[in-house]
């Protein structure tokens, strides 16, 4: 399954949902010309929903932590949602979770913006 | 006489071309060789994982997506362990040059995990060189139950 993302805005939140890979080629390019675009149009605060994330290669993590640069060099914040255990493996092996915000919960997550 | 334990299994030698889709069939083939391994499903795709990301490196970094170039990969299962070997013909790799992914200063670095990653889902990661000066990956995982 390709990568699917779909984005929404709760109050001036705006969720990524994520579905499906996130690997070099395609789904790593669509996550980063999803973010650059958000950013562009004046959003700054980002949540990335990663529920339905099946796979993230490491190209895919380095396209997490160029959102997560983009974002903050843009005065913003990008968080994670709903990390699966497989992708909180790979940011605990990575030490990525002492980088990145991750929440369980959505209404958490908006709130701590 | 050698026991039958000694003498290499090939599961799988073939040249893959340098693209995106040898990538992804690379990851289909260990994990169809880890699951007859009677590896079982977070091991398999440990193995898939760490398969990929050394055909990645293979193409993108060693071959550099060249359409003259081949990456060979190998999956046997010799001495109670499923070894992949991973070559391919750029001009080598050393892991002394890389930067490390894990100090503070790299953290927020777009690349440079893969290795690292191998390294956790597999137990040995080997680098070396090829004959003709490419690199040359080894990895090895533990058989369920040896």
């Amino acid at each position: 399954m390709s990568l699917k993302l779909t984005t929404r805005q709760v109050g001036d939140v705006t969720i990524v949902d994520a579905a499906g890979r996130i690997t070099l080629g395609e789904g790593s390019s669509a996550f980063r010309d999803t973010i650059k675009e958000l950013v562009n149009k004046g959003h700054k605060k980002i949540l990335v929903n990663l529920g339905d994330v099946t796979y993230i290669d490491s190209s895919g993590i380095g396209e997490l932590v160029s959102g997560y640069t983009t974002v903050s060099n843009a005065g913003g914040q990008l968080k994670l949602l709903n990390l699966t255990k497989r992708v909180h493996d790979l940011l605990q092996i990575t030490k990525l979770y002492t980088v990145f915000e991750v929440f369980d919960d959505e209404a958490k997550a908006l709130a701590s913006f | 006489m050698p026991n039958a334990e000694s003498r290499p299994e090939i599961l799988y030698d073939q040249f893959l071309e340098s693209t995106l889709a040898s990538v992804d069939a690379s990851e289909e083939i260990a994990k169809s060789a880890a699951e007859r391994a009677g590896f079982d499903e977070e091991e398999t795709y440990h193995i898939g994982y760490a398969v990929r990301e050394a055909v990645v490196n293979a193409v993108v970094h060693g071959n550099l997506y060249s359409a003259n170039k081949r990456v060979r990969l190998r999956i046997e299962r010799t001495g109670g362990v499923l070894q992949v070997t991973v070559e391919d013909q750029g001009q080598g790799f050393e892991e002394a040059a890389q930067a490390d992914p894990l100090a503070r200063e790299n953290l927020l670095s777009q690349s440079g995990r893969g290795l690292l990653i191998m390294r956790a889902f597999m137990d040995e990661v080997e680098i070396g060189r090829t004959s003709e000066g490419g690199t040359r990956l080894v990895m090895r995982k533990a058989l369920p139950g040896a």
